[in-house]
């Protein structure tokens, strides 16, 4: 089993050095190896388990209510304006 | 009378309401150990001191002013895993990505803690995001095994571990996603429960994998945990999981608990492993003579899919923990890259510099199996597979009131000692199927390793919800054992 490990990292939005690369080759190969193991098993009509047990959803009313206060909840970004997160730029300029 | 420190939560209580103690003077008696100790053990992370005086003043307070109502747990500190929100305290889950994070709000565990007058003691190291099995995979401490500094407490919530075994609180709690409450009590001599899933909220509990975690306490006694499990447990609304199931008195169901008539399961699948240590088939072994020494039915039980579980969950928790992890992206909160300059990047190299190599690993695996093509192969089988792992539990459970099994296939090892990733995995064999089933289990300290004096603990699995046989037959053990 081969994976592509700068792929998948980049699937991940992980930026990975070439000696993690080539570390994380060997071992997730023989981690994939190892779990691999689950193909012997005939699932053949059963039902997936998603949860350790079985639920119905958990409905509510669609109402408005008081969430988190914004000063509270921007206390923790690394990089803010007064009422906002800042980002680098995503959008490029539009040509005018 | 003992240290204060040594204390557990039932013993504290009952000094607590003859006022023969005040929750100020426990909670300094803690603090004072923790001074003492930690820099040996590294059991906590932070401590805030002032915080914890102030509500063991309040707690106090609360006594003073309606002395004669029943509080099992007011005014007792307890150690918090580092991945559970408490206001206005420092809530890392041991990540450098998450370095300086102040929690904004409480989780629905600490809300019920405190709604119980609990002082919240200061925060306990663990494995980075609660993955591993060591707690050497914290990205900001080493955390050393109390009955012998150079091996690990085991993981994740080693931290927890460490504290309880060290007496360097009253109680903890921990999380448990395959194994991480169960295998570190063994190693530190501590008694851990794992609810069943869904029996405690985790709203405010930093997700791992979400169809696995579950909050439970690490204690001194299985009273203990009966008395933290009262305050945690029941529906939450903001934890769609947790069902309207009934909470039943669980410090109620340890009177008159004994062995007599118990009907134990012993799943053959759990005996026969190689690479077992052989002092702790001797402690499981033993344990095993005592229950039917004193009364205990024992019936030979088979759990067929057990040897696929381990597979079953690297796939199950690695694909989860790679979608709930997404949100560390260096946006709202933690660690930034200073070389972020488009928002790939800003993703990429956050990550890259927040997270240490067992997320990492983790993150590219779940990733992986998650991926265009793979998902049906693995994700979508291993549910599958999960399933049938379930049945196989749920068969048992028609025959026997509890299985009684190993916790870990060793004793507490050293640190350093185990490299390879695969072979660290192994830790949890015992404890990843009860995980993936939901069941609730236990692990309650069983003997010591002859040459080593190495604490060791067995397994006791109960069927889902019911944390009140469980809690019954796990205090029938203990009076067992004495």
């Amino acid at each position: 089993m081969k994976i592509d490990v700068a792929y998948v990292a980049e699937l991940a939005r992980l930026e990975l050095t070439d000696e993690e690369k080539a570390l994380f080759q060997g071992q997730l190969e023989s981690i994939v190896g190892y779990v691999d193991k689950i193909s012997e098993v005939d699932v053949e009509g059963v039902e997936p388990t998603m949860h350790g047990r079985r639920l119905v959803n958990a409905f509510r009313e669609d109402e408005v209510r008081p969430s988190m206060d914004r000063e509270l909840a921007l206390a923790n970004a690394p990089a803010r304006t007064e009422t906002d997160f800042k980002l680098p730029k995503i959008v490029e300029d539009a040509e005018s | 009378m003992s240290e204060l420190y040594e204390l557990g939560v039932a013993e504290a209580g009952e000094l607590l309401a003859k006022k023969e103690i005040s929750s100020v003077e426990l909670t300094k008696a803690v603090i004072d150990r923790y001074h003492a100790k930690n820099p040996e053990i590294g059991a906590y992370l932070t401590f805030d001191e002032e915080g914890a005086l102030a509500d063991a003043k309040a707690a106090d307070e609360v006594r003073a002013a309606c002395p004669e109502s029943d509080y099992a747990l007011l005014g007792v500190p307890v150690a918090i895993k580092d991945l559970i929100n408490v206001k206005g305290q420092p809530c890392t889950c041991a990540s450098k990505i998450l370095r300086g994070y102040v929690s904004p709000y409480d989780a629905t565990v600490i809300k019920n803690l405190k709604s119980h007058g609990v002082v919240c003691a200061g925060r306990v190291n663990m494995d980075e995001f609660a993955m591993g099995s060591s707690t050497e995979n914290s990205g900001l401490g080493v955390t050393r095994n109390p009955y012998d500094t150079e091996r690990v407490p085991g993981g994740s919530s080693g931290g927890s571990a460490a504290a309880v075994g060290g007496n360097l609180c009253i109680a903890a709690l921990g999380t448990d996603t395959g194994g991480s409450i169960r295998q570190p009590a063994s190693f530190c001599n501590c008694v851990g429960l794992k609810p069943s899933y869904g029996r405690v909220s985790r709203y405010g509990v930093t997700a791992f994998a979400s169809s696995l975690d579950q909050v439970g306490p690490m204690t001194k006694s299985v009273k203990d945990a009966a008395i933290l499990l009262q305050a945690l447990a029941g529906k939450d609304p903001m934890d769609g999981t947790t069902p309207d199931e009934c909470v039943p008195d669980y410090v109620a169901a340890l009177e008159g608990a004994s062995m007599k008539g118990v009907k134990l399961g012993l799943p053959k699948e759990y005996f026969d492993v190689k690479g077992i240590d052989p002092e702790v088939k001797r402690i499981t072994e033993e344990a095993v003579k005592k229950c039917e020494a004193a009364g205990a039915e024992l019936v030979e039980v088979s759990l067929p899919h057990t040897e696929y579980a381990m597979a079953v969950y690297y796939i199950v928790a690695p694909a989860e923990a790679s979608a709930n992890l997404a949100r560390f992206d260096g946006v709202r909160y933690g660690h930034r890259s200073e070389r972020s300059d488009s928002v790939f990047n800003l993703y990429a190299r956050s990550r890259a510099e927040g997270f240490g190599p067992e997320v990492k690993r983790r993150i590219i695996m779940g990733t992986y199996v998650l991926s265009s093509g793979y998902y049906d192969a693995y994700y979508g089988r291993a549910q599958k597979v999960r399933t049938l792992i379930r049945r196989d539990f749920d068969e048992a459970f028609r025959k026997v009131d509890a299985l009684l099994t190993p916790v870990a296939p060793t004793p507490a090892f050293r640190l350093g000692e185990v490299q390879d990733p695969l072979t660290m995995y192994l830790n949890d064999l015992f404890t990843i199927p009860s995980a993936l089933s939901g069941n609730c289990a236990a692990s309650v300290p069983a003997g010591f390793t002859a040459d080593t004096k190495l604490p060791v603990g067995v397994q006791f699995i109960g069927g889902c919800y019911r944390e009140a046989t469980l809690l019954r037959i796990c205090r029938a053990f203990e009076l067992v054992r004495s």
